[in-house]
């Protein structure tokens, strides 16, 4: 039987802020273009596990990490990875909506431009198609050169994981990226999500169990910094191995 | 009386006193310039804005110190802007951490409270005397640009400051290095704040006499400076030159330059307030 090839693995993972042991021992492996799950109580390191999948924790004082993240089988932590480069790679999407105070199109194309990406052609038709693919092209086209604050918030959400797509990376992180937004905003990101996975792998922080079982395949539980459970997201919740697994998912605590 | 009685009869009388102590302050300005303004403006006409000095008062005019005046401004923040600004993003971005840093910190904030006679007399010794400039227009810049450094340092440090956390992650996440980051988001995004302590400070030199003195610029100066290199006046030292005289006329003159001056000092304000007000309406988090 011939698996997917696996696109993240994090093999005896430990991280640290300071002397707060943040995560423990975290062995983990996600398939390429699914997408995974985290939850967890508050305070558990989804959000630190998370950010280690990009190195964003590289410029928070005090903060290391021990073990291997592998990224298409090469160790992202490893001296001659270029962060930069692993950033186009592996995109990420906060829970805030966080876009420059710009124009809508100086917000898609950002991560082009940096690049040295200066043909005004390429630029504008890499702006479509990532403004297509989170279906806000139609919203937005008449308004790429307004400013992108004045977009409504899950229009400011869709743009950020535009801008995300817009540098091409085949993986993308998000840290609760609907928490911040009303329903009809959040079903239209889920849905998004749904179309993304054909062609990204996705990894999501939600504490919302509903969404994680609408939108994901695999489902990690996390629980003070351990991987407690890790499963198919329809066996988890129908039949979690674990108690705690069990008590989280019907909202007995976290 | 009940207790919320109370607490309501001293809410007012507290705001009564506060509304009392800014009349106080806006009196006391309101007079001067009231006084400033009776004495001095029908001095001012084409001709006082277009006369060079004289010994006799009614053909005296500002000419040459209001050039004087301008070039200095342009000169010191031409000096100050780039290194003010440079200085406060490598405080605040790069040096966090480092002890060069910390002694810096330090010693900046020292420096904001040093007087500005002192001032001078650092900027007689090293570009009037070891560099050679002598009383140049170039040494009264580069002695008033170290008055404005430590103000242009600390707002403009401030301002990067209040760049939320979430903009540079963004930017940081799409690939962009540190440099990028601040050059593409953190420096346009505080440059309003930054302009408005640029301003500030510039505001603040274009009133100095007392460095300026120091330095060796002249009172007497018979012709408008052409180069950075020339002898120079400028508004504060030609009003102080001029106060310091007994005939009632140049008290006269002196009134009339003041409010030129001050003409100077409001416009200024008032372009740094704009400048806050228009970037805080753009720049919304
Ligand atoms: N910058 C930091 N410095 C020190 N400790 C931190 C830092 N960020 C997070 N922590 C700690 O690490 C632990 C994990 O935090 P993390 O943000 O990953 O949790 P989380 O699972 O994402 O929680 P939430 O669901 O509330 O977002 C917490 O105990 C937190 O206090
Ligand atoms: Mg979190």
């Amino acid at each position: 039987m011939s698996k997917k090839p696996y696109k993240l693995e994090a093999r005896n993972l430990n991280a640290y802020y300071g002397g707060f042991h943040a995560l423990k021992d975290i062995n983990i492996a996600m398939e390429e273009k699914a997408v995974t799950a985290f939850i967890g109580p508050s305070g558990c390191g989804k959000s630190t596990f998370l950010r280690t999948l990009n190195r964003m924790n590289d410029y928070i004082d005090g903060f290391r990490v021990e073990g291997d993240i592998l990224l298409d089988g090469r160790d992202i932590y490893n001296k001659d990875i270029r962060v930069d480069e692993l950033r186009k790679e592996v995109g990420m999407v906060f829970q805030k909506p966080n876009p420059f105070p710009k124009t809508v199109f100086e917000n898609v194309v950002y991560g082009l431009k940096i690049q040295g990406i200066k043909d005004k052609k390429v630029l504008a038709e890499a702006a479509e198609s990532s403004l297509r693919k989170t279906a806000l092209w139609e919203e937005v086209k008449d308004k790429m050169d307004k400013s992108a604050l004045a977009l409504s918030g899950g229009q400011q959400q869709r743009l950020c994981i535009a801008r995300a797509l817009a540098i091409s990376p085949s993986v993308v992180l998000m840290d609760e990226p609907t928490s911040a937004l009303d329903p009809i905003s959040t079903a239209k990101i889920e849905e998004l999500i749904y179309e993304l996975k054909n062609d990204y792998t996705i990894v999501i922080v939600t504490h919302n169990m509903q969404q994680a079982g609408r939108v994901s395949d695999q489902t990690a539980f996390f629980y003070m910094g351990e991987l407690v459970e890790y499963a198919k997201t329809k066996t988890m919740f129908t039949s979690p191995k674990h108690e705690r697994t069990q008590n989280y998912i019907t909202g007995r605590f976290g | 009386m009940t207790n919320s009685e109370l607490n309501r009869f001293k809410d007012k009388a507290f705001q009564g006193f506060g509304i009392f102590c800014t009349f106080i302050g806006l009196i006391v300005l309101a007079i001067f310039l009231i006084n400033i303004l009776i004495d001095g403006l029908g001095r001012i006409d084409w001709e006082f804005l277009n006369n060079l000095p004289s010994r006799r008062a009614h053909r005296a005019g500002i000419y040459t110190a209001w050039i004087g005046t301008l070039w200095i401004l342009v000169l010191s923040s031409v000096v100050a802007f780039p290194l003010g600004i440079a200085a406060g993003v490598y405080l605040e971005e790069y040096g966090k951490k480092s002890r060069i840093a910390n002694f810096l910190e330090v010693n900046i904030s020292n420096l904001a409270g040093v007087p500005s006679i002192i001032y001078g007399l650092l900027g007689l010794e090293i570009f009037g005397r070891v560099f050679g400039l002598g009383g140049s227009l170039l040494t009264g810049a580069l002695t008033l640009a170290l008055l404005m450094l430590p103000i242009i340092i600390v707002t403009t440090r401030e301002a990067i400051k209040a760049v939320p956390r979430s903009i540079r992650d963004a930017s940081f996440a799409l690939g962009a290095s540190k440099w990028q980051t601040i050059w593409f988001q953190v420096l346009p995004a505080s440059f309003g704040g930054i302009l408005t302590g640029v301003i500030l400070a510039l505001s603040r030199a274009v009133g100095e006499a007392a460095p300026l003195i120091v330095i060796g610029a002249l009172a007497y100066v018979p012709f408008a400076p052409t180069s950075p290199l020339d002898e120079f006046t400028v508004l504060p030292i030609q009003i102080f030159n001029w106060i310091s005289r007994p005939q009632a006329a140049f008290a006269t003159n002196a009134a009339a330059a003041i409010i030129i001056l001050l003409l100077i000092t409001f416009i200024l304000n008032g372009i740094a307030v704009y400048l806050r007000n228009k970037w805080q309406k753009k720049v919304k988090w």
